[in-house]
């Protein structure tokens, strides 16, 4: 198997771009990814995406972005696995470089929420849960993680404002990000006095949907430009795992069995162990999906994910530094394009251009992406190339 | 209009009907054809009592299209005596908390329109508190 | 007791006796006091029709209260659903123009697809007329049973004077063969005319109604009439009967007709429900006689009487067997129903009955 090298990033500002498309925000970000390759040719191009059939009335994207980023001709397709598609995105852009296949892979995750307005997009959302049996009930993913949360904090006796440290992370972390949406940290008092969206679910457990694109180039070590400039940084480890839709069809809810199968192939392709993991770039699009995957990937034991937060564990260079970049919550979760941006910027941090959030000697990353609560999960490793 | 992604669902919406397993007497609700618990076939038609407890619960104020004229509601999972977990509006709540462990019945109720006022009603399981 | 008329040409009696096997009540919790309604249109002026009235949820309406009060009566009918061959929904607040009410209810508790299903229409005795068609179905051997229910969400304008007291809720009856029965119908009497004392036209949102007309020529004159020709018929006074339940579209007319009839205050009290859940319209005799079933004794004889404007009354003369006590516990009773309660205040009821102009 080729050894394959992220050549090349690029991510737009999250945030709501009123006045930008869905293609434009795509071809932003390729543009930047591709310069920052050096320019190399994609010869496939893997979109992550959730919603654009729904929000923007826009299927194919693979096609449409191909063209508009002047790269008609190419194999292009859409990968959807709801909240987890860039993360997905980016298993199939490492998989057909890694295959040898295909040399230079162009992945690019868009999402466009704010082409519909209102209760629409929620329902939207909610095409992502069981259909039939959830969202019919006027269920919203919103309201989906308040009932995880809920019986988390029963079984668990997790105190009322016990997830405040995961929010308290992704703002101070997002603060030192150029391309968040919010840069401002918080004081735990916002926690506490945040607005109740779903009890016991407030608006600082729930990452803003936004609009953002980020990007990336697959290529080969050997295929990169002679003047590469960037410290070179390798997909070390890539997996993905799926599990039940309905939260209600789980044998146990509150362990996500998808985060901790990915994490473990992943890890176990890159020859690592946990402790070897410099920063671990968790989906929180909701705090309680935080919280589960810290349990699940190990880095806490059932039911204390909560308290690793609240400990402040989870900062930047304690225990394992999450969200170093805001995470979703802070830097704003763009949907299908979410993974992806959690790839830019494990990139970010592993060529050490982190700046104000640089983890300190950063080698392995972490990042996983999630569909859902954990219905579908893909984990890579990425690693800092020494040698 | 969704008429007949609801229509086909009707016996489950209504009453509750779901599958038992003939190999492991499991009892499965959604029907899936294929035991979650031995992995055999299980097509055999199972009523459910309707009768549960509340295993989570919260309240949803700024509701989906579709639902917004309900809201705000309060939806739950809930453990069937039987032994599955469904997701389902509570209704018919008064000033009492609902807790977890609150035992609940199912009722048959209006879940949305089909699109407008001019669609058809969906009905549905609900749950209320058990007296 | 006189001699009875065994012809009599008059009477609805089936060839094969017929009986109530099983029935059920349903009550929505939410009630609104009538000096509510007078709080806002009245300024808390005038005497009251009755004390509140039952208000469905935001998610009920006729076809989910059908639901239940079928779901209790097959409870105490303890019979397969399939053994149906009908389900007869009478209403005058059917959730579509066009679309029965009783496939949805057959449907919801496994009586499809070999069954009769029908709405039927008549005002407030749509919900008798179903029934008498029932004893008719099962009478005559075409069906074994046959469930009639009477169901309603009343509507009143308003500020108009039924607003105070248009209600919600009813009951189902499953009719069989008399041995099976815990109440033996031993016959009913039909009694109408054209008297146009309340109507409400296609496309119309409320119904209109003759005020003062709608007391003697109709509803008063209609009832009288449909009780004494039964009762001759059947060689009754009012003494033979132990309870009485007349259609009550507010509590004094109800008290007014039984004691011109020779009823006492304790005869009708049990089905009395007006005065605390309103004018159910179809449902109101119908949920009367599940009221008085559940604490009649064995022996005991009841008289029904309805009455549907346009006009007509329907009148029944039932006779309690030893299986009522025990099959009165097998599901909710009527005044369990009337228990959970809900205070709401009118600008909740204005919500609750979708009478905000949203566009
Ligand atoms: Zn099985």
């Amino acid at each position: 198997m080729s050894e394959v090298i992220i050549a090349g990033i690029g991510q737009t500002e999250v945030g709501e771009h009123w006045e930008i498309g869905l293609r434009e925000l795509a071809i932003a970000a390729i543009q930047d990814a591709v310069r920052d390759s050096g320019g190399l040719k994609p010869q496939a191009l893997f979109v992550g995406n959730m919603l654009a059939p729904n929000l923007s009335n826009q299927a194919h994207l693979g096609a449409l972005l191909a063209d508009y980023a002047g790269l008609t001709g190419i194999e292009a397709v859409t990968i959807e696995a709801a909240g987890a598609s860039g993360g997905a995105a980016l298993r199939q852009g490492y998989l057909a470089v890694a295959s040898g296949m295909v040399d230079v892979a162009l992945v690019v995750g868009v999402e466009k929420f704010t082409d519909k307005i209102g209760a629409g997009v929620d329902a939207a959302l909610a095409t992502t849960s069981d259909s039939d049996f959830e969202a019919v009930q006027g269920m919203t993913l919103a309201a989906q993680a308040a009932l995880l949360m809920k019986r988390y904090m029963h079984e668990y006796n997790v105190p009322k404002d016990g997830f405040a440290g995961f929010a308290l992370t992704a703002h101070a972390n997002g603060a030192n990000n150029p391309c968040a949406m919010f840069r401002k940290a918080i004081k735990p008092e916002t926690y506490t006095k945040a607005e109740m969206v779903s009890e016991p679910l407030n608006m600082f457990d729930i990452a803003p949907n936004a609009d953002g694109a980020a990007a990336v180039v697959l290529t080969r070590r050997d295929l990169l430009p002679k003047d590469f400039p960037h410290p070179l940084v390798r997909i070390a480890g890539s997996a993905s795992s799926s599990d039940t839709l309905a939260l209600h069809d789980r044998k146990d809810m509150l362990y996500f069995d998808t985060a901790q199968i990915s994490a473990g192939k992943a890890m176990k392709q890159a020859g690592i162990v946990l402790d070897q993991v410099s920063f671990f770039e968790y989906h929180d699009a909701f705090s309680i999906y935080a919280a589960l995957s810290l349990e699940a990937v190990g880095f806490a034991i059932k039911g204390r994910g909560w308290k690793l937060a609240e400990d402040g564990e989870i900062s930047l260079n304690r225990k394992i530094s999450c969200a170093t970049m805001g995470g979703m919550k802070a830097r704003g979760f763009p949907g299908g394009a979410a993974g992806v941006y959690q790839a830019v910027e494990a990139a970010i941090q592993l060529r050490g251009q982190a700046e104000a959030s640089q983890v300190t000697g950063a080698k392995i990353a972490l990042i996983q992406s999630l569909g859902g609560p954990a219905s579908t999960a893909v984990s890579h490793i990425f690693e800092r190339f020494e040698a | 209009m969704e008429i007949p992604r609801h229509w086909r669902l009707k016996q489950q919406r209504y009453s509750l009907v779901g599958e038992v397993c003939p190999h492991c007497d499991h009892k499965i609700f959604p029907p899936r054809d294929i035991c979650p618990n031995c992995g055999d076939e299980a097509k055999e038609l199972f009523t459910f009592s309707g009768k549960g407890e509340v295993y989570s619960y919260t309240k949803i104020y700024e509701a989906p299209t579709g639902f917004d004229a309900n809201a705000p509601y309060t939806v739950a999972l809930v453990k069937l005596e039987e032994g599955p977990i469904i997701t389902a509006q509570l209704t018919d709540l008064d000033s009492t908390p609902v807790e977890i462990g609150m035992p609940v019945e199912m009722v048959t109720r209006k879940m949305r329109n089909d699109g407008d006022e001019r669609g058809i009603i969906v009905y549905g399981y609900k749950f209320r508190l058990r007296t | 007791m006189t001699t009875p008329h065994p012809h009599s040409p008059t009477l609805l009696k089936p060839v094969k006796p017929v009986g109530i096997v099983g029935y059920g009540a349903y009550v929505p919790r939410y009630r609104l006091p009538a000096k509510e309604v007078a709080r806002v249109w009245t300024g808390g002026k005038g005497g009251l029709p009755i004390k509140e009235k039952a208000v469905p949820g935001l998610d009920e309406d006729v076809i989910t209260m059908s639901i239940e009060a079928a779901r209790n009566a097959m409870l105490r009918a303890q019979i397969d659903p399939t053994e149906l061959r009908a389900v007869w929904v009478g209403s005058e607040s059917h959730p579509y123009a066009v679309k029965p009410t009783s496939t949805l209810v057959a449907e919801a508790i496994g009586a499809v697809p070999n069954t009769q299903a029908a709405d039927w229409e008549f005002a407030c005795k749509a919900g008798t007329e179903a029934l008498v068609a029932a004893m008719g179905l099962v009478g005559s051997g075409m069906g074994h049973y046959a469930m009639a229910i009477g169901m309603d969400t009343a509507q009143g304008k308003p500020g108009d004077a039924l607003e105070y007291t248009a209600g919600a809720g009813g009951g189902a009856f499953i009719l069989g063969p008399a041995e099976e029965s815990l109440a033996i119908i031993n016959a009913s009497y039909s009694y109408v005319t054209d008297t146009p004392d309340f109507w409400r036209r296609e496309n119309q949102k409320y119904p209109e109604h003759g005020m003062r007309f709608t007391g003697e020529p109709a509803y008063f004159k209609h009832i009288t009439e449909a009780a004494t020709h039964l009762m001759e018929a059947s060689g009754t006074t009012a003494k033979d009967y132990k309870w009485a339940v007349f259609h009550q579209p507010n509590t004094k007319f109800a008290q007014r007709v039984s004691g011109q009839l020779g009823f006492s205050p304790e005869q009708i009290e049990p089905g009395l429900l007006v005065p605390v859940i309103g004018n159910t319209y179809a449902g109101a005799a119908m949920i009367g006689l599940t009221a008085t079933l559940d604490i009649a004794q064995p022996g005991d004889r009841i008289l029904v009487v309805s009455f549907g404007s346009g006009a007509g009354s329907d009148a029944f003369d039932i006779l309690v067997t030893d299986a009522a006590p025990l099959r009165a516990g097998l599901a909710t009773k009527t005044q369990e129903y009337i228990s959970r309660r809900t205070e709401i205040d009118y600008a909740m009821y204005v919500r609750y009955r979708g009478k905000l102009q949203m566009k």
